[in-house]
């Protein structure tokens, strides 16, 4: 039931900006997911929430009250590490029932039953004797979320939680997690991630940052289908959005694109404020499909193709552009190398950026 | 196959040969001492390498005579309390070296392994007068605080190291659960450096326990004295006579408590080499 603000946060280690100028607003109970490469600054600004980091400049409140300087209990939030930082010589009760036993003020009785509430609901309850080393790292990783919940943070905040866990445990220990979301209505959860996939199914929004600054923040689906830059399109899908440059050219009032058996496609700009010298093409591999010859955006040569099963990715040499164009396609299409395909995709599918990387809008 | 065979008999043979050595050189003083404290009367003067006849007169004399009984005792207490002092500074020292960042810190570091490259000699003098200022003079207090200038130095060292390899979320999810400095450190870290404290402890004991020349310098009565010294000060019946039987019988009940606190400490000395296997 807290709400965070963050004005004008600003991050230096020494010379280095960590982060600069971060304006976000977090609601109440909401999941919010930071994520970018590494070292864009989001694990920094979650150690910024959580107290365990000073901040450079600006504010921080929760709920309207500043806690630039209160420390991680004062602020009443709970963390849950990559390494799960359990304490290594106390069983999984007394890790979970630390945090209540220093607040002090609660019976025996009552930290007792919290913690055999948390442990019940993470399914480590036939545990709670046994030492964290005796413990596989699904099962650690779940202790510390279970001494976080025993705290009822206000804010709940993971860093990179499934990072040191196996590929089928990170899916498992995932939807764990958004159920947790589920019964903790009312708390507010922050989450630390480098991987995309766990952004897109957790968050009700996410935050895109790059070299200390918030790129985009938005639902997963207005990051996936409305991107405001070439960084936050590239980042969000796999594989990569194409991006063709020198493709398209513009006078201005709207966007041409040649096309290789007919008249160029032409796109009406909305707003041409944008510095649109030279103008960027994104589509998504997933939005191309094949096309006759006479309406294709696009025709190369397949250069490679990936059949993955459900789907195949076929790599497309384009004559005027030098980068190969990814396609995502059915696994049941009758493909070959060398041989030359046409490509085209919905024009609503169709990104431009200008040279700065910005979207720009455009009418069909 | 068979010039093979001859080959690796005359190694392993070489080998054992090289071991039987290295174990004969580094043990056959502590073992001479050893019967030779057995050894009564003027059997003592005649050189043999096997315990004839074994006679316990030298550990009653030195047992129930003169001061020993007390000497034992004061170097007890004063090796005890040297090393609860000087882990309680050493774990709160390490604490702040290790993880806390602050201007000067390596300096600082650096001060204080410097301390411990100073011969003794050089102090004495000056720790001397300290000494007497503070009224210490002919106490075992005086033994306790000059001790900490070598054992502070490396418990200081050897924790700090240790200290900063403790994993920083273990840290950081104990602040995050409200826990002042101290608490961390006594709740969380100390129960994790045990291995490294029993080590240090126990070599902090070690050197108390061994120290001459303060010991010698600083104390004045039979009564206060501590071991080592008390040992080279058994005399005999005359200036001629050094009397070899009780002072190797002094020697081996010296090393008693020693034997012991390793015995004891053992599997914690173990456990603290795989340290590094604790994961958070």
């Amino acid at each position: 039931m807290t709400s965070l603000k963050l004005e004008n946060v600003c991050k230096s280690f020494g010379a280095v900006d960590v982060l600069r100028n971060v304006n976000l607003d977090i609601k109440s109970g909401e999941f919010v997911v930071f994520v970018g490469p590494s070292g864009c600054g989001k694990s920094t600004l979650l150690r910024i929430i959580s107290g365990l980091e000073d901040i450079t400049s600006g504010t921080l409140s929760f709920e309207d009250e500043v806690v630039n300087k209160l420390t991680p209990s004062q602020r009443g939030i709970a963390m849950v590490f990559q390494s799960y930082a359990l304490y290594p010589h106390m069983t999984v009760y007394d890790n979970m029932a630390f945090g209540m036993k220093l607040q002090g003020g609660q019976g025996k009785a009552e930290i007792d039953k919290r913690v055999r509430e948390a442990a019940a609901i993470l399914q480590v309850d036939q545990y709670l004797d046994r030492l964290p080393k005796q413990l596989s790292g699904g099962q650690r990783q779940r202790v510390a979320i279970g001494r976080a919940i025993v705290r009822d943070p206000s804010v709940f905040l993971f860093d990179e939680p499934l990072s040191n866990l196996d590929a089928a445990l990170r899916v498992q220990t995932r939807i764990e997690i958004a159920r947790l979301h589920e019964t903790m209505a009312d708390t507010t959860m922050i989450y630390v991630t480098h991987d995309q996939v766990e952004a897109m199914t957790l968050a009700d929004r996410i935050v895109v940052l790059r070299d200390g600054v918030v790129e985009q923040v938005g639902s997963p689906m207005e990051l996936y289908h409305r991107p405001t830059n070439l960084f936050v399109a590239q980042f969000i899908g796999s594989p990569a959005m194409n991006i063709l440059d020198g493709v398209a050219s513009s006078n201005g009032a709207s966007v041409m694109i040649p096309r290789p058996s007919s008249d160029p496609l032409a796109l009406d700009l909305k707003d041409s404020s944008g510095r649109l010298d030279k103008v960027q093409l994104g589509v998504r591999p997933e939005d191309l499909v094949v096309a006759d010859g006479q309406t294709s955006l696009f025709e190369g040569t397949i250069s490679y193709l990936e059949q993955l099963g459900e789907v195949q990715h076929a790599y497309v040499d384009l004559a005027a552009h030098s980068k190969p164009l990814i396609a995502k396609l059915p696994s049941d299409a009758q493909l070959s190398r060398g041989e030359t395909i046409h490509l085209t995709a919905a024009t609503d599918n169709l990104k431009l950026f200008d040279a700065d990387g910005k979207a720009v809008a455009f009418a069909a | 196959m068979e010039g093979v065979e001859v080959n690796k008999l005359i190694k392993t043979g070489l080998f054992y040969l090289l071991v039987g050595f290295i174990l004969v050189t580094a043990l056959f003083p502590f073992y001479y001492a050893i019967i030779t404290s057995f050894k009564g009367g003027t059997a003592i003067f005649e050189v043999t390498y096997l315990p004839n006849d074994i006679s316990l007169a030298n550990y009653i004399g030195v047992l129930t005579h003169g001061s020993f009984p007390q000497n034992f005792l004061n170097s007890i207490f004063v090796s005890s309390v040297v090393v609860i002092i000087s882990l309680f500074l050493a774990v709160t020292a390490s604490f702040a070296l290790a993880r806390i960042r602050f201007r000067g810190r390596g300096l600082l570091l650096i001060t204080i392994l410097s301390v411990s490259m100073f011969p003794q000699v050089a102090v004495l003098a000056g720790l001397f007068e300290m000494i007497r200022a503070f009224g210490l003079y002919n106490t075992l207090w005086s033994l306790i605080i000059s001790y900490m200038i070598f054992t502070l130095p490396f418990t200081v060292w050897v924790l700090t190291t240790f200290m900063r390899d403790l994993p920083v979320e273990i840290e950081e999810a104990a602040i995050v659960d409200g826990a002042s400095s101290w608490v961390i450190v006594s709740k969380v870290f100390l129960p994790l450096m045990w291995p490294a404290l029993v080590t240090t402890g126990l070599l902090a004991f070690i050197a108390a326990w061994n120290e001459f020349l303060f010991a010698l310098t600083f104390v004045s009565n039979n009564d206060t004295r501590t071991v080592p010294v008390a040992i080279a000060l058994i005399s005999g019946a005359s200036s001629q006579e050094i009397p070899w039987g009780p002072i190797m019988a002094a020697s081996v009940v010296v090393t008693v408590p020693l034997v012991i606190l390793v015995l004891i400490f053992q599997r914690r000395i173990i456990s603290g080499l795989t340290a590094g296997g604790v994961k958070g």
